[in-house]
């Protein structure tokens, strides 16, 4: 039973919050990392999500969506790639060079796939 | 007085008591060097490899060796120094055995004691099987096998900063310092070994403050994809298969996770040395609020004990690395010669 | 596992229970939905055991559920707890049986309290006066009810008719413990064994022939809390950890679970009916439900007490399995059959009928 659906009881069981590694899906890191080795890079300074366009205005952020893929944690993912308008900015940030708008593009990538069932 | 005429002994044999015995001798000053293990050498005696390049330690212990293969040095080891005592004539040193020693000066350097991981109960380190400490960890890698207890490979490895460091439950809000590099060179490390255990090392904040330390933490993961998940690991425990499950806030995703793992290392942090505790205390030797000893200025005195003749190097004033800690040991001769000149 | 590290802890845990003279307090919740828990520690206090545990019929609930729901100021609760010092004061008590692990945390924080803040006690002994003309003395030992019986567990292993062991196949029962949060999560030493490797149930289940299972989310609240079950809209909270509990502990088949806390075994127990509504999954052996026992309970089915004395029928999860697995011989036609004859009131839905 999902949550917000009524019953007879007037609760429902909550989702889990938790991620939950042992059962989560890393296809997609597997598949940055892979072709954009720069990514594993990455040490969560917030640098791309401070200078980004797009999270000025939506819930788009680059440093957190970093820490979604090394996780496996998938379903936030679909609706954070589409945010990015590819400008460039959070590469000029970047303190250790990882080409992010690349990592973004091949996330968007890698969902399109995995939607397919081609990941 | 002639240099050769006076003697200084050194309470603690491990890097920084053989690095001071060792420029004394060379000044020809004459040495005596109290070791209460069967050897000098200290905790270095048991590591594999030493941050941050992974040099082998033995390259360091026998250096350390041919420091102390003096004349002027005597080594009495399974001894500690129980008390320091002044007399008109000069100092005089209490040992275990229940002899004494007179001495012009002494150089206290009885290092540190490695945090006692079973006090964290919420890791249950000495009650499941493959919760294992950074140091026990150092002596797989000598044995070149890092293995489970069960003799099996393992395939996930984790690794805990900041087990009795910056932890008020344990009484220590300090820093231990080296344990963030050690967790990163022994994540690589067992990545050389076994390129398919994946590793991952959990921490509050990466301290990497020394040369080169930070372009380690780099290396990790651009060479040898070393996992970072930033979160104090809050419980552990065992499933039905007898692998660790452990809870831990990814701070950066601000939610839980929850991960197997084959074996959890814990990074134990440094502690004041018991017996250097019980020397201060039968000495007048005053210590921090973080039990190790208090010098008589943590900018420019702290080599100084502020009793006369009594001189600390090492870990036994704060946690250090190698490098700060033979500079320390260096650091207490230029003061113990200086006092000894001016006497 | 190596056994001797948690020998170690539990070595550094010990507290003083004593041996006789008890002034008992109830619980609000064990009272009413275990209402035979409470009649068996007695009896086995008394009858078998020959001790003094004495009851005052003044004593009220501590508030602890209006405390915890923020609805019962901390002073309030303070001069309540007092009065029930007052009151063991008067009978010439200095031992306090606490059944409920609510109240047992809410008297070890208020104890901890007037040691570090004197001031907070002067003002309580001055509040309970103005509202009672009473005084007390602070008790000389706290015991949680659990404590008591786990100090006298190898007594009752002596007595015992019935071990839990599987008559069937010889083996030990799997048993899971839980440990109501306020126990020791607080105030480690005032539990037996700590908080993170609690020894007060694990000691009874040996003693009484049981293996313990050690399973993930062994220190997972059960959800209970106040606030969360007490408004309806939130007890998705609740169940939700007792499910992540029951899904933890489904692997090993625990033949059952035994809680020192009232609101815990409660709690465990009908949920596993909401559970099996909500998602149609039943927990334990052959899906017949997972039975949640007090340790009164359990202390009682070992010295061989008549299961519907106890009140194993007003669970949730019936526990007819159980029993037959221990060799104890129960009719369940009986459940409801009151002693004069009449016919006592009939749980609908329960789990494993």
């Amino acid at each position: 039973m999902s949550a917000g659906q009524a019953n007879r009881f007037g609760f429902v069981i909550n989702p889990s919050r938790l991620i939950d590694y042992d059962t989560s899906d890393r296809k997609v890191r597997e598949y940055i990392t892979l072709r954009e080795p720069s990514f594993t890079l990455c040490f969560a300074c917030g640098g791309c999500a401070a200078t980004c366009t797009a999270g000025q205005h939506t819930s788009f952020n680059l440093r957190r969506m970093n820490t979604y893929i090394r996780r496996g944690e998938i379903e936030p993912l679909r609706e954070e790639v589409t945010r990015c308008m590819l400008c460039g900015k959070c590469l000029l940030v970047c303190p250790r060079g990882v080409n992010t708008r690349n990592v973004v593009s091949l996330a968007a990538e890698a969902i399109r796939k995995l939607e397919r069932n081609e990941l | 007085m002639k240099s050769t005429q006076l003697h200084i002994m050194v309470a603690g044999g491990g890097v920084a008591g053989m690095e001071a015995a060792g420029t004394l001798a060379e000044m020809g000053y004459r040495v005596t060097l109290v070791e209460k293990g069967d050897e000098p050498g200290g905790h270095l005696l048991q590591w594999h490899a030493l941050f941050p390049d992974r040099r082998p330690a033995e390259e360091v212990r026998s250096y350390l060796r041919k420091r102390i293969e003096h004349r002027n040095i005597s080594i009495i080891t399974k001894t500690t120094v129980e008390k320091i005592r002044h007399h008109i004539s000069g100092l005089e040193v209490n040992l275990s055995g229940g002899t004494s020693e007179k001495a012009d000066a002494v150089i206290v350097s009885t290092g540190f004691d490695l945090f006692d991981a079973s006090r964290k109960e919420e890791y249950g380190y000495g009650i499941y099987d493959n919760v294992i400490t950074s140091a026990e960890l150092e002596v797989m890698f000598n044995r070149g096998r890092v293995a489970k207890a069960d003799g099996t490979v393992p395939s996930r490895i984790g690794l805990i900063h900041c087990v009795g460091s910056r932890d008020e439950k344990v009484n220590n809000n300090h820093c231990s310092k080296v344990c963030c590099v050690t967790a990163v060179k022994q994540a690589i490390e067992i990545r050389k070994m076994l390129p398919s255990c994946e590793v991952f090392c959990f921490y509050m904040d990466m301290r990497m403050y020394g040369p080169y330390y930070e372009e380690l933490y780099r290396e990790s993961q651009e060479f040898y994809n070393v996992n970072f998940i930033r979160g104090k690991v809050s419980e552990a425990s065992v499933n039905i298969n007898n692998r660790l499950v452990i809870k831990v806030e990814d701070t950066l995703a601000g939610r839980p996770l929850k991960m197997e793992l084959d074996i959890m290392v814990l990074m134990a942090g440094m502690e004041m040395a018991a017996s250097g505790m019980k020397l201060a205390e039968a000495s007048g030797m005053k210590r921090g609020i973080n039990r190790f000893l208090e010098t008589t200025d943590h900018h420019y005195g702290n080599n100084l004990s502020g009793i006369k003749g009594v001189f600390y190097a090492g870990t036994c004033t704060a946690p250090m690395n190698i490098t700060d800690t033979i500079s320390h040991a260096r650091a207490a001769v230029a003061e113990t010669v200086r006092y000894l000149n001016g006497r | 596992m190596k056994p001797e590290g948690k020998k170690r802890i539990w070595a550094e845990y010990q507290k003083e229970i004593p041996d006789d003279h008890f002034f008992y307090v109830r619980s609000c919740i064990r009272q009413t939905f275990f209402a035979g828990s409470e009649q068996c520690f007695l009896k086995i206090m008394r009858d078998d055991l020959g001790k003094d545990v004495f009851e005052d019929p003044r004593h009220t609930t501590c508030t602890g559920i209006g405390y915890h729901g923020d609805i019962v100021p901390f002073e309030t609760i303070q001069t309540v707890v007092a009065r029930h010092f007052a009151l063991a004061t008067e009978a010439g008590y200095k031992n306090i049986a606490i059944s409920c692990v609510t109240s047992f945390g809410i008297y070890t924080e208020i104890l901890e309290t007037w040691k570090h803040f004197p001031e907070t006690l002067e003002r309580t002994r001055e509040d309970l006066y103005r509202a009672t003309g009473r005084t007390f003395e602070i008790p000389e030992t706290i015991s949680h009810a659990s404590d008591i019986i786990y100090k006298f567990r190898d007594q009752i292993a002596r007595k015992a008719k019935y071990n839990l062991v599987d008559i069937s196949t010889g083996k030990p029962l799997k048993v899971v413990e839980h440990i109501g949060c306020h126990y020791s999560k607080m105030f480690p030493k005032s539990g037996i064994g700590g908080a993170e490797f609690p020894h007060v149930l694990v000691g009874m289940v040996e003693a009484w022939g049981g293996d313990i299972i050690d399973y993930p989310e062994r220190r997972h609240c059960c959800g209970f809390g106040f606030r969360q079950y007490l408004v309806q809209a939130n007890r998705g909270y609740s169940i939700s950890a007792s499910r992540k509990k029951f899904e933890s502990m489904e692997p090993y088949q625990p033949d059952l679970i035994i809680g020192n806390c009232p609101g815990c075994a409660m709690f465990m127990d009908r949920w596993q009916y909401t559970i099996k509504e909500m998602d149609g999954i039943t927990y334990g052996k052959n899906g017949q439900g997972i039975p949640v026992l007090t340790y009164e309970e359990l202390a009682g089915l070992v010295m061989g007490y008549n299961p519907w004395e106890l009140g194993l029928q007003y669970h949730n999860v019936q526990s007819m399995p159980l029993l037959r697995r221990m060799g104890i011989k129960a009719d369940p036609a009986e459940r409801f059959l009151a002693k004069d004859g009449t016919r006592l009131p009939e749980p609908a839905n329960l789990i494993n009928e």
